[in-house]
């Protein structure tokens, strides 16, 4: 287990980091794609989404670290999303009595939090094998990583779509402006290129920033900065994978690594 | 790193058909479509044509400029989607909308796959439908100088009388730029069909199939009027001979070939009787696009002097 402890062994910051930047959940590790295309219609929406979805992944990464060597391992999803489920309640609830727009706006996607594989990639991935303290900073990064890039999809396709930003109608003031320097008598109207707020907007916004992302990762890259994942990265060898938060997650013998065996073992050694 | 020699795969005869004279004759083609079009809408619709034009083979080149690529506007193929996504539009349409179309054919649907041979859709026909769907009032709209109205199919969907049947074949209706005269696109398609840029497979299956579909669902039966309105009066001679044929987004095979224009003519069918718009060549062939992956792989011919065995244990 010492290159998991060596996670634990790293700074808050950089795991912060890690999940805001270098393994952005939504451009880099593409988890959590449903609520991504779904509520990023407007960008008050994603920014809403995203900042319920970091609530939900800071506490519940806390609580499930918190009991990593309570829960068996044989039943440790269920237990995750029962963890889980709890908090979106207490969230889900919380917005209806404080925030009703944005709990229209969101719907059925608040409920759907239970099941976004960002929480329960952190869970399995991270706070179920690390201390209370990283696995708090695991969530932070992570929720926030979540919320930037749900913001900036929303932020443009809300622009492009609807030719607002924040639900402040910018473009038709700047071409207004222009207008009215030109001495145009009508000012130039933007008419929405209204394919964004729809379905296939969402999927070309998400690939066109990505590109992006990745294009100012390379650059960073060649410039010398290290952008390398500190973890979770997969290069699909799962036979000579170090990553070993996940590759013997599958395998469920007494006394593999991962297993309740395993897990009593290292109590001991701990204890 | 050694340096890499590039081989075409074989046969490695020689032919005068190059990419650029085909798409040059496929541009031919459509010259009696365009020039009928402007003749009958005015000069909007040349400005249009000109500005989508423009903005097909201006993008395509600064995109290759950008990524540092061979510049690849000599093949024309960007002229093609231009003219073929211009004979697409209403012929009041703003000139912006041509440009965005334009721009969204060469850059999204076309390069950011990998350029010309490497479009799983045709560039014109998304670009199509991405306006259609971002600026459905503008693309439906079809009021112009020279005809307000429905266009011959819309009319016929609201149970309104149809126009004459020689207006809808000449052209002499509301329309699309390119899609009103069948005459004009016929002698196109004649051209391509004598000079062996295209064959009849696609185009003929199309066509028939969506004939048979028409007769046996429409509820009008073998009434001919009512046929030669659905075969004149929307794009479907323009789909059919000129966008379903493209090279690269139609099977390969032969007989993949025959299914997917007998996929095109049910799936049109299909939009303009029971779907709400009366039209749905643009959606059936991009959806026909979609398949042809799939198309070609049932429909692999098998090698010549393999013996057909039993079906294989798979």
């Amino acid at each position: 287990m010492s290159d998991i402890n060596n996670e634990a062994r790293q700074g808050s910051m950089e795991i912060f980091f890690n999940g805001l930047v270098k393994e952005n959940p939504t451009f880099v590790l593409a988890l959590g794609m449903c609520p991504t295309l779904a509520v990023t219609t407007s960008a008050v929406n994603g920014l809403g989404m995203g900042l319920t979805t970091t609530a939900v992944l800071v506490l519940s990464n806390a609580i499930i670290s918190l009991l990593r060597h309570i829960i068996p391992n044989r039943v440790r999803i269920p237990a995750f999303i029962v963890i889980v489920a709890s908090f979106v309640t207490m969230v889900e609830l919380l917005l209806e009595g404080f925030i009703p727009s944005l709990y229209s706006a969101l719907g059925l996607y608040i409920p759907l939090i239970v099941v976004n594989c960002i929480i329960l990639g952190r869970a399995e991935s991270f706070a179920s094998k690390n201390p209370v303290i990283p696995s708090i900073f695991d969530g932070l990064g992570m929720g926030l990583g979540f919320t930037v890039a749900l913001t900036a999809i929303g932020a443009v396709r809300e622009l492009l779509g609807a030719g607002e930003f924040f639900g402040i109608p910018v473009i038709n003031k700047v071409l207004g402006g222009i207008s009215s320097v030109f001495g145009l008598a009508e000012p130039i109207e933007y008419v929405p290129i209204s394919i964004f707020v729809l379905a296939p907007g969402a999927f070309f916004v998400l690939a066109a920033l990505t590109a992006l992302q990745n294009r100012v990762k390379r650059k960073m890259q060649e410039k010398g900065q290290n952008v390398d994942k500190i973890q979770s990265g997969c290069s699909s060898d799962c036979a000579n994978c170090s990553d070993s938060g996940c590759a013997h997650r599958f395998v469920d013998v007494d006394g593999a690594p991962g297993s309740v065996a395993d897990a009593k073992a290292n109590q001991k050694r701990e204890g | 790193m050694e340096k890499m020699f590039k081989v075409s795969s074989n046969p490695h005869i020689r032919s005068k058909d190059t990419t650029s004279r085909i798409m040059q004759y496929v541009a031919l083609a459509l010259l009696p479509a365009m020039i009928f079009g402007i003749f009958n809408f005015g000069m909007h619709a040349m400005f249009l044509v000109m500005i989508t034009v423009s903005a097909t083979v201006l993008s395509e080149y600064i995109y290759d400029r950008c990524m540092k690529k061979e510049i690849s506007i000599g093949d024309f193929s960007a002229v093609v989607t231009g003219l073929l996504l211009a004979l697409n539009l209403p012929p009041e349409a703003p000139l912006w909308v041509g440009v965005i179309g334009g721009v969204f054919a060469i850059i999204v649907v076309k390069m950011l796959f990998g350029g010309l041979g490497q479009n799983f859709m045709n560039p014109a026909l998304g670009a199509r439908c991405f306006l259609i769907i971002s600026f459905t009032s503008i693309m439906t709209n079809f009021d112009c100088d020279a005809y307000t109205g429905a266009t011959p199919l819309a009319a016929i969907k609201a149970g309104e009388g149809a126009p004459e049947l020689i207006d809808m074949i000449i052209g002499r209706t509301a329309g699309t730029i390119g899609e009103t005269s069948m005459i004009a696109l016929l002698i196109g398609a004649a051209f391509l069909l004598v000079m062996k840029v295209i064959d009849l497979r696609v185009p003929g299956a199309y066509i028939l199939s969506f004939v048979v579909f028409i007769v046996l669902f429409s509820g009008h039966g073998l009434e001919l009027d009512y046929i030669v309105a659905q075969l004149a009066g929307g794009g479907l001679m323009l789909g059919a001979f000129f966008m379903a044929t493209d090279y690269v987004t139609r099977p390969i095979t032969k007989n993949g070939q025959y299914v997917f224009g007998i996929f095109l003519g049910i799936m049109t069918g299909i939009f303009r009787i029971f779907g709400p718009s009366a039209e749905g060549v643009s959606y059936a062939i991009i959806l026909g696009n979609l398949l042809v992956p799939l198309i070609e792989k049932v429909t692999k011919p098998t090698a010549f002097g393999k013996k057909k065995t039993k079906k294989e244990a798979a």
